[in-house]
Formats: C-alpha cells, sequence, structure tokens
C-alpha cells in the first residue's frame, strides 16, 4: 500500500525495490516469459479485433449499467438469490457483515476478490468477530503476512520460496521446507478443513450475467467452487463494472481475460452460479446466496466522457505484466490496492487523491500498457490526465509552472537556449558532453553524461544552407522539435542533405516551438495545449504532402494528442486533424514513402543493433521500417533482445526518478552490449541523449546515431 | 479430415497442453476398467510429492486421519453403470459411493463423471453439476474422471452457448468448464497441480456407437 506523503519519501521507498534482489530477478523473469507466452496463447488470432469488441460490448455495458442492473437483479431474484446495491465500500462491507450476523455465520472462506481488497472487507468482518481465510494460495499466504496484494493475478509475487516456508513453518507449528510442490500440498490440507469449518464462503465475481442473473467466477485453483458449494451461506461481491448484457458477452471476455492475464488459453476453472443451489448442509437443502454490487464511485466514472473507459478493465493484470516501471519497483510501490497502470487510475478515484498523487508521477509513458490492454483503455493518457487534475487541485509545483512559463512563450524559450550555450562554455568538452553537471543536477544524475547544446541551432542552418530543389516530387514540412533544433541539428541536416538528393522539396516553418509532450508529462494541459495552438499555427498542412519529424515523441505527439488538445474549438480541431493527418516519421517516410533502395547506398558491413522507441513502435505502430532501413543503408542488422523496451529516458521522467532511469538504461545498454554490435540506431533524439550518455557514463565505444545519420553517411546520391 | 475428426484432434491436443490425461473408450464398461485400474494402482490418498509423512497442524491432520480405505464416488451415474461400478469397486477392495460427499471432504481418490460438452479450441470439458454430490466429486476427488462423448465435441464456447443458456435458465444451475487439473503458480510463479481440486484430470473419450 501506498503511504509516502511526499515525492522524496516516495522515492524512498522505490529505492528499497530497486534494492530487492529477488524482487528484481522474479519481475525480470515473469516479464520476459510473459511477453513470449501472451503471444503464444494468442497465435493465430486477431487480437486487435478481439479488443474492440470488448472494448465496444464493455462501453455499451457502462452506459446501459442501470437497466442491466435491474434486469439482472430481477433474473436473480427470481431464481431465489438475495441482491443488494452499496453505494461505497463500507457500505458493502456493512451489508456483508450484517449477512453473517442474520444468518448465524462465525467461520469465513473467502476465495480472490479484488474488489473485497477495495473495500478492505477483511478488517471490517474481523472487527465484528468474524474468522476471516483466504483460500486462494497467493492471498492466503499475503493474509497471513499482513500485506496487500502486489499483483492482481498472481499477489503474492514479491516473495521467495523460502519466506513461504518459514511462514508456513509458524503457522502449522511444524518445520516445512522450502519445496514449491510441498508448500502447495502443505496449503491444500490446511486449508481444506478452513472450508469444511466456514458456514459463510465469500467470492467475487468476473461476470454478472444480466439475461439469465447469473454470475461467471475464474480460477485455476479450483477453490472459488468450493467456496461457493461447501459453506450453507455464500455471498459474492462485485463491481458494477462486471455487468454484462448476456452470455455471449462473457464468453467473449473469457477468450482473452486468461491469455492475456497469464499466457494461459482458459483457467483450469470457470464456473456459472445460476440461481439458489443445492446445499446439503442447509436446512431447507438450500443455500442461501447474496450478492453485493458495489457502486464505489464507478457510477460517477461512467458518466465522464474521458474516463468511462475505466469500465472496460476486466482485471487481467496484464498492464502491470508489460510495465517497465512495475518490473523494477513492483506492486507495492506502483499502486495502492490495484497495482500497475490500472491502479495509478483506480487509486484515485477508489482511495483518493493522497493515496494517487504520488503514483501517478511514477508513469513513463511507454504506451506498453495501453498496447497489451484487453479492453483498449487509453492508460497513459488518462495517468497523465488525473495528474494534471490533481495539480489543477493542489497547486502546480514550481519547475512545472516555469517549464509551461517558458514553453509558452517560443521566444523566450529559444532566447534562452541560447544563453545556456554561453552559459555551458565553462563545463562543455569538445566531445558534445557537460564535464560536470550544473549544480541544480544531484549526484544521481550522474549515471548519464549530459549533452552540450549545440554551436548552432537547426534553424540557424536551415536559413543559410536551405536546399533548393528544382523539380520536386514531394513537397515536405519538417518539424525539428527542440532537442534536434538545439542539441542535435547533425540529424535534421542529415535528413534534409537525403530528401533533398531524392527530390523532396522542404519547408521549415520557422514559428514552430517544442511539441509540448514536456509539459503534458508534467500534468501542465494548459501549457501543453496552448503550445499546440502555436505549432498548428505555424504550419499550413494543406500546403505539404507530408509533415515530417525525426523525433518519435514529437511525432506520436502531433499526431495522437493534438486532435485531442484542441477538441473543443471546432476550427482548431479540424486543422489539427489535417495536421495529424500529414504527421509521418523519418523512417516510414525514407522506407515506405520515398521507398529507397538497397543500390542507393555504400556498404559499410558495420554490425548495428536498434532500440525501438516507445513513440515509434507502439505510439505510431512502425515496427519493420527502421529496420530495413538500416539493412538497405548498408549496415548488418543484428537484433537486441527486448528491442521494445523502454530506454528509461521518458523526459522530465528521468529528472524526477533518476534512480528507475538509471536502472531502465542499465538494462538496455547491457542488451545492447551483449549483441556485439559497433553501431546502435534509433529514431528519437531523446533516446540517443539517454543512450549516448549512458554508454559515455560506461566508458563504451559503440556509437549511437539516429538512422539518419547513417543513412546520409552512406548515401551515394549526394 | 472429416471436420469431426479435427475437432477431436485439436481437443486431445490441447487438453494434453494442460496435463490432461486422455485416452480412448469404446464402451461404458471401459470407463469402468479404466477407473478400477487407476484406483489400484493409486496409492490411498496420495498427496503427490508430499506423502502423509508432511508435517501438518493437529486440525488438519485429525481431517486426514478420517479416511482409510480408498473411495470411489460417482453420484450421478445411470444406475446399471453405477451397479457394474460398485460390483467391481467391492471386488477390488475400495469403497464406491454415489452420496454423502460431505463426509469424505479430506478427500477421495477418485472422482467419476461424465461430461455433456468437450471444447476443443481449449481442451476444456463442460460439466453441469447442479447436484451438490456430483459438484463435489469433481472437486475433493485426487483424480477426476471425466468421459465425454466424441460426438459431444464442439470447436469453442459459443458452440455450447445455447446449451448452456437452456440450463442456466432452469434455475438453480450451477456448471464448470474444467482444462487441466487444479494449478496454481503463485510461489516464484512456479506451476504445482492440485493445490486445491484434484492433482490429476482423466479425460475418457467415448467412441460414437
Ligand atoms: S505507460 Fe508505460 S510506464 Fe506508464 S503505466 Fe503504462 S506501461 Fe507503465
Ligand atoms: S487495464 Fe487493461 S490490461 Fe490492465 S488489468 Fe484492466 S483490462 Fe487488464
Amino acid at each position: 500500500m501506498q503511504k509516502a506523503d511526499n515525492l522524496k519519501e516516495y522515492r524512498k521507498e522505490l529505492q528499497e525495490s530497486l534494492d530487492n534482489e529477488f524482487l528484481r530477478t522474479t519481475l525480470d523473469n515473469f516479464a520476459v516469459a510473459y511477453k513470449a507466452g501472451r503471444a503464444n496463447a494468442f497465435k493465430g488470432m486477431d487480437v486487435r479485433s478481439l479488443i474492440d469488441d470488448i472494448a465496444c460490448s464493455k462501453d455499451a455495458a457502462g452506459e446501459n449499467f442501470e437497466a442491466l442492473y435491474k434486469e439482472f437483479k430481477e433474473n436473480a431474484e427470481a431464481a431465489g438469490i438475495h441482491v443488494h446495491f452499496a453505494k461505497t465500500g463500507d457500505e458493502a462491507n456493512q451489508i456483508i457483515a450484517q449477512i453473517a450476523k442474520d444468518s448465524d455465520c462465525k467461520k469465513i472462506v473467502k476465495s480472490k476478490s479484488m474488489t473485497a481488497e477495495e473495500t478492505l472487507l477483511n478488517h471490517d468482518l474481523e472487527d465484528a468477530g468474524l474468522e476471516v481465510t483466504e483460500t486462494d494460495l497467493g492471498e492466503w499466504i499475503i493474509q497471513l503476512r499482513h500485506e496487500g496484494p502486489s499483483h492482481m493475478v498472481m499477489p503474492a509475487i514479491h516473495l521467495s520460496r523460502y519466506q513461504v516456508g518459514d511462514l508456513f513453518t509458524e503457522v502449522t507449528g511444524s518445520k516445512q521446507d522450502a519445496e514449491i510442490e510441498k508448500l502447495v500440498k502443505v496449503a491444500r490440507r490446511e486449508l481444506r478443513q478452513k472450508y469444511v469449518e466456514a458456514d459463510m464462503g465469500i467470492t467475487g465475481a468476473n461476470f454478472a450475467v444480466a439475461e439469465t442473473g447469473g454470475i461467471g467466477l475464474v480460477t485455476n485453483e479450483g477453490n472459488a467452487r468450493l467456496v461457493s458449494t461447501l459453506p450453507r451461506v455464500h455471498v459474492a461481491l462485485m463491481g458494477i463494472d462486471k455487468l454484462l448484457p448476456n452470455l455471449h458477452d462473457a464468453l467473449r471476455i473469457l477468450k482473452a481475460l486468461p491469455r492475456n492475464a497469464t499466457g494461459q488459453q482458459i483457467t483450469s476453472y470457470v464456473t456459472w452460479i445460476t440461481g439458489a443451489n443445492e446445499c446439503l448442509s442447509a436446512e431447507d437443502g438450500k443455500k442461501e446466496i447474496h450478492y453485493v454490487i458495489l457502486d464505489n464511485g464507478r457510477s460517477e466514472l461512467l458518466k465522464d466522457s474521458l474516463f468511462s473507459q475505466v469500465n472496460r478493465c476486466v482485471r487481467c493484470g496484464a498492464c502491470a505484466n508489460v510495465c517497465p516501471v512495475y518490473r523494477l519497483v513492483g506492486g507495492h510501490k506502483m499502486g495502492h490496492i490495484y497495482i500497475g497502470a490500472i491502479g495509478l487510475i483506480l487509486t484515485y478515484f477508489f482511495h483518493g487523491k493522497d493515496k494517487a498523487k504520488n503514483l501517478v508521477q511514477n508513469c513513463i509513458n511507454c504506451e506498453a500498457c495501453k498496447d497489451v490492454c484487453a479492453g483498449g483503455i487509453d492508460l497513459p493518457r488518462l495517468i497523465k490526465e488525473i495528474h494534471a487534475r490533481i495539480q489543477d487541485e493542489d497547486g502546480h509545483p514550481l519547475p512545472s509552472v516555469l517549464l509551461s512559463k517558458v514553453l509558452r512563450n517560443r521566444k523566450l524559450f529559444h532566447t534562452l537556449l541560447r544563453t545556456a550555450k554561453w552559459g555551458q562554455k565553462p563545463v562543455a568538452e569538445k566531445d558534445g558532453f557537460i564535464r560536470h553537471l550544473p549544480m541544480i543536477f544531484s549526484k544521481e544524475h550522474s549515471f548519464r553524461a549530459l549533452p552540450t547544446i549545440a554551436e548552432k541551432p537547426f534553424r540557424d542552418w536551415w536559413k543559410d544552407n536551405r536546399p533548393e530543389v528544382k523539380k520536386p516530387k514531394l513537397r515536405v514540412a519538417l518539424f525539428s522539435g527542440c532537442v534536434q533544433d538545439f542539441v542535435y541539428p547533425e540529424q535534421m541536416q542529415a535528413a534534409v542533405e537525403l530528401f533533398a538528393a531524392n527530390n523532396v522539396s522542404m519547408e521549415y516553418p520557422m514559428e514552430q516551438s517544442c511539441c509540448g509532450l514536456p509539459v503534458q508529462m508534467m500534468g501542465e494541459m494548459e501549457a501543453s495545449r496552448d503550445v499546440a495552438k502555436q505549432n498548428l499555427r505555424a504550419f499550413e498542412p494543406d500546403a505539404y504532402d507530408y509533415i515530417i519529424t525525426l523525433c518519435a515523441s514529437c511525432a506520436a505527439h502531433l499526431k495522437h494528442n493534438y486532435p485531442k488538445l484542441v477538441m473543443d474549438r471546432p476550427a482548431l480541431k479540424y486543422r489539427a486533424d489535417a495536421f495529424a493527418d500529414k504527421i509521418i516519421d523519418y523512417s516510414s517516410f525514407v522506407n515506405d514513402v520515398l521507398k529507397v533502395k538497397k543500390v542507393d547506398f555504400n556498404e559499410s558491413k558495420e554490425k548495428a543493433t536498434y532500440h525501438a522507441p516507445c513513440h515509434l513502435c507502439r505510439g505510431l505502430e512502425v515496427h519493420d521500417a527502421p529496420r530495413q532501413l538500416i539493412e538497405k543503408g548498408g549496415m548488418e542488422y543484428v537484433e537486441c533482445a527486448e528491442e521494445e523496451v523502454c530506454c528509461g529516458f521518458g523526459g522530465t521522467f528521468s529528472m524526477k526518478f533518476p534512480e528507475l532511469s538509471a536502472e531502465l538504461l542499465n538494462k538496455k545498454l547491457t542488451n545492447v552490449e551483449e549483441t556485439g554490435a559497433t553501431t546502435l540506431l534509433t529514431d528519437c533524439p531523446g533516446c540517443i541523449m539517454q543512450l549516448r550518455g549512458g554508454l559515455k557514463t560506461r566508458g563504451s565505444k559503440i556509437k549511437v546515431r539516429h538512422v539518419s545519420e547513417v543513412l546520409a553517411d552512406n548515401s551515394k546520391k549526394k | 479430415m472429416s471436420s469431426k475428426d479435427t475437432l477431436y484432434q485439436t481437443f486431445v491436443e490441447k487438453a494434453e497442453l494442460v496435463s490432461a490425461f486422455v485416452t480412448n473408450i469404446d464402451s461404458e464398461e471401459a470407463a469402468v476398467d479404466y477407473v478400477i485400474n487407476l484406483c489400484d494402482k493409486k496409492e490411498a490418498c496420495q498427496l503427490l510429492a508430499s506423502g502423509c509423512e508432511a508435517d501438518l497442524s493437529e486440525k488438519a491432520e485429525t481431517l486426514c486421519d478420517a479416511k482409510q480405505t480408498k473411495v470411489i464416488a460417482a453420484p450421478g451415474l445411470k444406475s446399471d453403470l453405477y451397479e457394474t461400478l460398485a460390483a467391481k469397486s467391492k471386488k477390488s477392495g475400495f469403497d464406491c459411493i454415489d452420496s454423502g460427499m460431505r463426509k469424505h471432504l479430506a478427500g477421495i481418490d477418485i472422482g467419476f463423471t461424465i461430461a455433456e460438452y468437450g471444447i476443443a479450441d481449449t481442451g476444456t470439458m463442460m460439466v453441469d453439476c447442479p447436484s451438490e454430490e456430483l459438484r463435489l466429486a469433481t472437486m475433493v476427488s485426487e483424480y477426476h474422471v471425466c468421459v465425454v462423448p466424441k460426438s459431444k465435441i464442439r470447436a469453442n464456447t459459443y458452440g455450447v452457448e445455447k446449451m448452456m443458456l437452456t440450463r442456466m435458465k432452469k434455475t438453480p444451475n450451477y456448471l464448470a468448464f474444467i482444462t487441466g487439473a487444479s494449478r496454481t503458480a503463485d510461489i516464484e510463479r512456479v506451476l504445482a497441480l492440485g493445490v486445491h481440486g484434484p492433482l490429476e484430470l482423466h479425460i475418457l473419450i467415448l467412441e460414437d456407437q
């Protein structure tokens, strides 16, 4: 659970996780195995359209939840079930405690339910004098340790077999070895008597099917079946997000849920309970069943045009499985009760601003979660939006206020950058790096060297060197972004050279400025919107065939976020759509539009590997173009392990969480070094800054370059 | 290959992928023989990999001690088939029961049931068990032996949707998809079978007459 009061304390907590060797290794192994397992489970299926269908049906169910609830309740009651509605978590807990009292229950067995975790049900039941036993192995373990879950599907993933062995020794009062098979059998036999003694069973529900008034439970261990069969009273606690119109919708989700959660085609057991079932230990031979349907802020969420998509979540946990930050720090530090990407969002809505305010900053915006989500939820966008909302409520921290002030005023911003060039003189070295970190950076930032500001920004170079293309076959506009304009102009120059040689005429609108992503990352939505407007005005989308940017982050931001940022201004929105349509990244343009060929380049035969920027591979879904270009450009491409995993830059993220950024970078560079390549190529100046700075600190000889640079070097057409 | 054969093959392949044991049989009597045989080979109350020697708390021990002879539970069978099974069990020295499962919660050796349908794309058995006895037989047994007629194998869950709905509308109903043995990966993500339910699932595919 999240306890830190401020960012500083939170960072201290994060450091504890980073120092936990066992946790790190487990999560690493898991991340790699999960990806392969998932791909295998979905093999031959059209995953995209399955996810789209789920999103559609869940959206419809969310819009319709009142009618669905009514139908569900009617059908359930007709089949002898008691249905309750709880507005808040406390109310749900009270209802359940009351049921226990009324039916004279003393001992309760529970099968895993995230909703019960959300309401902290166990506390309230125990306060009411009831004995509660979790029966899901992982849940039982963490219950015995008085902890919260660290993963939605594998709640005890943070513990080693030795820790579990010690724990079980304590519980059984006799020595247990740390052999997993045996520990599982100990749990089997210890828990069996709990089922026998219990008079109430509590489960969650994965599906609440309105047309039948029944529920569906998805489990591997089979404990939900025992919990819902043996005790004479059964209570199922579920959020209104579980309501579905019909069985078909549930079966469709079932296609994705286990595959996305653990890479299984289906779980061992899927149980469908409809009506008050036979129960031979009850006086009338019928089980007493109660459904408690929980709102706890969900209906409010459904009214929000942006956040209503949260209702699509099927609690598969995949967003944590792929999150590079979760992989470093685990669930106790990346969530409150719900963990991972969805956890950051749900924490805000279910557990409040104070619990969420530090957590929401711990997202690097790599989009891995969005890419994998079974409901197609735009998780990173929602996380940023919450960050912004919290700042609007709590006041904005000074650095982000300053940055937004500066970025809103292009002239001021550019003047500052030009001044910085003079300011850095005493610390700048010839190799393009700053020798000593300026005072504002503390020691934690020394994991990578920082580049100096270029002698001459691209915009000045352009004024003097703009090429004239006589018979252009295409007209394009260039968007440089601030890093390539002021730090790495040579990347833009290389592109200009190649474009001119291929008869592409170019414009570089001088009024363009930073794309605005950094301020958006800091939760400064207003500033982000203002910067977007500036850039939209600077470009005349109809005048070009394409607008090209060599920065993957800019490209994704311009393409996907600009139209959303100006949504409420119809005229601008129209322009933003046209603008977004024309945006293309460098590699796609050169490979897919210009269609350059291998014969156009000299062969250098150098071994090159690739780092796929998050905003290129996931943000723009570009995968093949850069790799093909490396081969066409005369180099030998060697694949790197985890090529599409974030390098840890994340713009301002690396300033806020240098320890995490350093670890991500570390992993990336180790993978890169293992390829034996002498050159590392990528498509984003931010990634280049991170990778180059890290390699420099490591003392490595590997060169980091933008794809545009090697293509210009090897091009035969000059 | 006929589509029926493809379905059958997919079913077997997928079921074996989740470590189910699949066998073809040509009559119901063969199923009975399979169960007797399996029970015979099996150690009594054998918690594989950790036998009764594993130390437990007192209460758990007591529950375990409640069980002495090998028990086969087969609630819900047609009476003539049940009688055949009961007779053969007696001859081999096993208890055979079709009710009173609650007296055997420490565990029975084999639960013997018939599935309504098989689902090919995941190797799943669809077992309809509104009767508590039948339900428990599939839960507290160490081995679950489950028969499905070959003609009842469907491509995917959508193929059994209508049948499910018909059953669900005759409330109360309790219906299960069972795929492989009970499993967990909660400790260090290492797969372990039989955490609460059966340690093994044996599927017998009955040739159509
Ligand atoms: S965007 Fe990346 S860092 Fe942020 S929550 Fe999603 S996966 Fe994690
Ligand atoms: S947000 Fe998406 S990926 Fe995360 S748990 Fe929910 S459905 Fe799964």
